[in-house]
């Protein structure tokens, strides 16, 4: 058995008196590819959240690599380093060029060599079809090009887990098929490990390990990723598949 | 006397005022701009103690006119062993006013850098001091430049109010002038004069400026 990258147990979370998270259980393998799905405002986002430490959560632990996270600030930086994450809205940092913006991860934080940090950056850059503008400024570049920058700045630091939270959302129709070929090699090819929010149930069809399907804060179901499209295990789940008309 | 002549002789007692008043905002609003840059990076680490002096003193300092805060300085302070002469109380006055307002132009532009841009940043571990240092505050000063330019404009002409105290810069000048050969169209008129030579080429070089951090520092 490969690994437990991730684990959560009993996982509680409150906004307020808002109870979004109940009682979340899973664990994630090396090599593994989870799909969360599940209506809007079922808690995926705040559940990806949870694993970096981006919000806090009221009861119930993160495991990372066999070690429960004392939640503090300082500890969630130093795992953030290893837990890789990209989000909907790109947030390329503005003021920094796209070679900055990957380098600065690596050579600020992890204290890589620049020249080190560098050659690793232009060949994540040439993966993504991306080599040559290395020293082009964000507002330069569509929404398709920076979010395949931000997945370059994320996998630039050897991030043994990624987070993708529902990165293709705020794309252009013509640059989601690029984005999500870029995280589907990753799975493949380098077998990454990682966990992926979105609404493109044809993508996660392709390659979900396993889904966990959410409503309400709670994991209605575990599934195997074949499993789960073909024969939904609960009424919900199915109602939500047929909605979803892919 | 006609007019013209008025003017003429007049003119080298408000040339002095004129370079008093620049003098006197120069030293006022880098003073206020240290000040500020300092209160704000107290606010934004949230420094224990200094932190919450620094927000009192932000409250004072912006909720009192700056008429009663140099009445303070140059009367009420002496009575406390503290005496400064008219343009240090002035300077002193001008420092204490404009921090708060630089402060808060400051706070402003570190407040509009996107919160996912804070949580990008955090994402890819960065400490809270790279976080500002390489997010927060490049683009931040960025976003302050509108409220710092306002307050520079507004600053200068705040000194016009040094005339309370007997400093001899350019509204003061023009009222002792009236005072002495009522005269007020002339001297008014080049009050008005002194004012805009500074404040309109001021008020467009910062425009440019505004303009130039909004489209061209980063990229293009």
């Amino acid at each position: 058995m490969a690994k437990e990258v991730i684990k959560v147990a009993n996982l509680e979370k409150y906004y307020q008196k808002r109870h979004v998270l109940h009682e979340i259980n899973f664990s994630i393998h090396e090599g593994e590819v989870v799909t969360l799905l599940g209506p809007s405002g079922s808690g995926k986002s705040t559940l990806i959240r949870c694993l970096n430490g981006l919000e806090p959560y009221q009861k119930g632990d993160v495991i990372f690599n066999g070690e429960k996270v004392v939640p503090t600030e300082k500890n969630w930086q130093q795992i953030r380093q290893k837990i890789g994450m990209v989000f909907q809205s790109y947030d390329l940092f503005p003021n920094l060029t796209v070679l900055e913006n990957i380098l600065l991860g690596p050579v600020k934080v992890q204290h890589q060599s620049r020249e080190e940090a560098k050659v690793n950056a232009e060949r994540l850059l040439a993966q993504v079809g991306l080599q040559d503008y290395e020293n082009v400024y964000p507002r330069q570049l569509s929404g398709g090009q920076k979010q395949r920058i931000a997945i370059v700045r994320a996998l630039a630091l050897k991030p043994e887990l990624m987070l993708f939270d529902e990165v293709t959302a705020s794309l252009d129709p013509e640059m989601v098929r690029g984005v999500l070929n870029i995280i589907s090699n990753l799975a493949q090819d380098s077998n990454m490990t990682m966990i992926v929010v979105t609404h493109e149930m044809n993508f996660a069809q392709q390659i979900a390990d396993r889904v966990l399907f959410l409503e309400d804060g709670h994991i209605l179901e575990q599934t195997k990723g074949d499993q789960f499209f073909k024969q939904p295990q609960t009424d919900r789940a199915k109602a939500f598949l047929e909605s979803m008309d892919f | 006397m006609g007019s013209w002549q008025i003017i003429q002789q007049s003119l080298p007692l408000f040339e002095k005022g004129f370079v008093l008043t620049l003098w006197l905002s120069f030293v006022g609003i880098i003073g206020s701009i240290i000040v500020g840059l300092i209160c704000s990076l107290l606010k934004y680490f949230q420094v224990p103690v200094l932190g919450r002096l620094a927000a009192i003193y932000v409250e004072i300092s912006r909720n009192t006119p700056l008429l009663v805060q140099l009445f303070f300085l140059y009367y009420a302070f002496p009575v406390f062993g503290f005496k400064l002469n008219a343009e240090m109380c002035g300077i002193v006055g001008l420092i204490f006013l404009g921090g708060s307002y630089m402060s808060e132009g400051f706070n402003g532009g570190f407040d509009g850098v996107s919160k996912t841009q804070v949580e990008t940043g955090k994402a890819i571990g960065l400490s809270r001091l790279q976080l500002a240092r390489y997010v927060v505050f490049p683009q931040g000063f960025t976003l302050s430049v509108p409220a710092l330019a306002a307050n520079i404009i507004f600053l200068i002409k705040e000194t016009s109010i040094f005339t309370v105290i007997a400093i001899p810069e350019l509204t003061n000048t023009a009222l002792d002038l009236i005072g002495m050969y009522y005269r007020s169209n002339e001297y008014l008129f080049m009050l008005v004069i002194g004012y805009a030579i500074i404040l309109i080429p001021l008020s467009i070089i910062l425009t440019i400026l505004e303009k130039r951090v909004r489209y061209g520092t980063f990229g293009n």
